[in-house]
């Protein structure tokens, strides 16, 4: 552990994104002290631009403070992100560990099932299924959970297809444990590695998504999101090009930090694959 | 002959995802709560009483469940997707007017990605640690983690705002009749912006791709053996590196192709491209779920065609593929 520590230290830009996330996750907690109250009304003169006083990112039409919106939208962002990559996992992981434990029939049907999804467009899939269940939290997660687990399926399978005949699992099956204790607690383990590299990607690849949601007005109305503070700048765009520049800066610089953290990891846990082939 | 069966088998697998998606888009119109009607009629509902009864009996409503898939799936398989109450138009000429706008600018995207992400990429592995592939794989991971609409909306700033360079909306220039040739670089005109947008996120996708797989390539064993047999560099690079390294992009390419179809339904928003991803933002704001799901089995079908041409590419390019596979 100390060893994967230090390897991850030695990695300046892994430790950059995670410094950045780490600062982000703060503001994101401390959004209701900067900004105590609902972030989406009117505290001042409108369309002032940036750099106003009291007012760094400046105001919108209706005088709603941009900055207070994109420190309010991290919460969001970072929640969804969080939430939807960890059910994604979960159902890629269960789905990908029984396909390669099992082999045969069951796998073929579970990776035909996978691909199938992988097929289906996968922006065009979340749209129509925020839209049928109606915006909220709870349907976006889904959809981005249903959109993005193929990919971990795949990656889980491989893995438990290269463990499943090491001796340690003949042993744990010749002593007659139970092929769900085997697949969690013998197999799983051994694979954690990529599944949390790609979990990590995931989150970034999910908080672009949910910022094209709610940019197309599939956004949970009850928060102030980045896409939807975009969304909403465009028609302004204009007039007042910090209404959608910001809150777009601020996914950008997310994406980005989550994208190198999740390099740094895979840099640090599979030091044998590091600067092989990965850009 | 084995070359047929491959292709064969090859159809059979995208009629199977097809009626797939089919049967998932019937499932999403059961899943909402309420009338499936209304949903379909769009409006939440809001719709006189007798198009509701049209859509019902259209779509078999009153029926059991397995008669209303078997009616369903007969209706697409005919490309009958009803009609869409706020356009007063059927779906399928929606769509079909649509679909043109759409191929030409997911195509070009796909080739300025392609071309860009290439060559980009090639240079990167050749100049490997140095400044010039520093400077691409980092434009690379930063276009990889920008926003697809955001980017959009600040090219149109840029190139349209403050320097009135190029048009930000449309596909034409509304009002000017153009004929013929000016026409046609009018449409060019309009999407130069729209197709570089949405071709950006592709750079970068192909530029990491192309570099690793050169790279990869450059090290092994029958370049080093081409080079001590003092073969000019030059041809190394095409006839040995290159052929090889370039292999998965056509795989890459195949699987991107469903995500350059969702892009487009952003890109074509944030530019008012008249395609059939701004008709589903349309479908989206208007609620004609109808119409959204039509859009969503087309683009899925279109996908599988792609994907479809991909895995022939491949059977043709990659003469060590096993058919039949």
């Amino acid at each position: 552990m100390t060893e994967i520590a230090t390897r991850l230290v030695r990695n300046a830009v892994g430790v950059a994104g995670l410094v950045f996330l780490l600062l982000l996750v703060v503001l994101a907690l401390a959004a209701p002290l900067l900004y105590p109250g609902d972030p989406w009304r009117m505290v001042g003169s409108p369309q002032l631009p940036p750099l106003s006083p009291g007012f760094p990112l400046g105001t919108d039409a209706l005088g709603r403070d941009v900055a207070a919106g994109v420190v309010h939208g991290a919460r969001i962002s970072l929640l969804i992100g969080l939430v939807s990559s960890l059910c994604a996992v979960v159902i890629g992981t269960c789905l990908g560990a029984v396909a390669g434990y099992f082999g045969r029939w069951i796998d073929d049907l579970i990776m035909r099932f996978t691909e199938f999804f992988q097929t289906i467009p996968s922006f065009m899939l979340a749209i129509v299924l925020v839209a049928i269940f109606s915006p909220s939290i709870g349907s976006i997660v889904f959809a981005i959970a249903i959109v993005s687990w193929p990919p971990v399926a795949r990656l889980v399978r491989a893995e438990f297809l290269s463990l499943r005949s090491r001796d340690f699992v003949k042993a744990a099956v010749v002593g007659g444990q139970s092929p769900l204790r085997i697949i969690f607690r013998q197999i799983l383990p051994n694979a954690f590695s990529p599944i949390i590299v790609t979990g990590s990607l995931m989150v970034a690849s999910a908080i672009l998504l949910e910022s094209a949601l709610s940019f197309l007005g599939l956004g949970d109305r009850e928060f102030v999101t980045w896409g939807f503070m975009i969304g909403a700048g465009r028609t302004m765009i204009r007039q007042a090009w910090w209404l959608s520049a910001f809150p777009g800066i601020a996914i950008f610089l997310t994406v980005l930090a989550l994208n190198m953290f999740g390099q740094g990891l895979n840099d640090a846990l599979n030091p044998r694959l590091a600067r092989k082939g990965r850009a | 002959m084995k070359q047929l069966e491959f292709i064969a088998g090859r159809l059979v697998k995208a009629v199977i995802v097809l009626l797939g998606i089919v049967i998932l888009a019937f499932l999403l119109i059961r899943a909402t709560p309420g009338d499936p009607a209304a949903v379909l009629a769009g409006e939440a509902g809001a719709v006189d009483a007798e198009f509701m009864q049209r859509v019902r009996a259209e779509f078999g409503l009153d029926r059991p469940m397995a008669e209303q898939l078997a009616i369903y799936v007969k209706q697409i398989a005919t490309l009958q997707f009803g009609e869409s109450y706020r356009q007063q138009r059927p779906v399928l000429d929606l769509i079909t007017e649509r679909l043109p706008a759409t191929l030409l600018l997911t195509l070009s995207a796909f080739g300025i990605a392609l071309l860009v992400g290439v060559s980009l990429g090639v240079t990167a592995a050749r100049h490997v640690g140095r400044w010039p592939d520093m400077a691409i794989t980092v434009a690379a991971l930063v276009f990889f983690a920008v926003p697809l609409f955001w980017i959009g909306l600040m090219a149109i700033l840029l190139f349209s705002v403050k320097l009135p360079w190029l048009p930000a909306f449309g596909m034409e220039t509304v009002g000017a009749d153009y004929d013929g040739i000016d026409a046609l670089l009018d449409t060019i005109r309009h999407l130069i912006l729209p197709a570089t947008t949405l071709g950006l996120f592709y750079i970068a996708i192909y530029v990491r791709m192309t570099r690793a797989s050169v790279i990869e390539v450059m090290d092994l064993d029958f370049v080093r053996t081409a080079r001590a047999k003092g073969i000019p560099e030059g041809r190394i690079w095409r006839r040995h590196i290159l052929r090889n390294a370039l292999l998965p992009i056509v795989t890459l390419a195949s699987i991107q192709a469903g995500n350059l179809v969702g892009g487009a339904v952003l890109t074509e928003t944030v530019f008012a491209w008249p395609g059939i991803g701004r008709l589903a933002f349309d479908a989206l704001l208007q609620r004609d779920y109808n119409l959204l799901l039509a859009v969503f089995i087309v683009t899925s079908a279109l996908v599988i065609l792609f994907n479809l041409i991909a895995d022939l590419v491949y059977a043709l390019v990659d003469p060590r593929i096993e058919v039949g596979a």
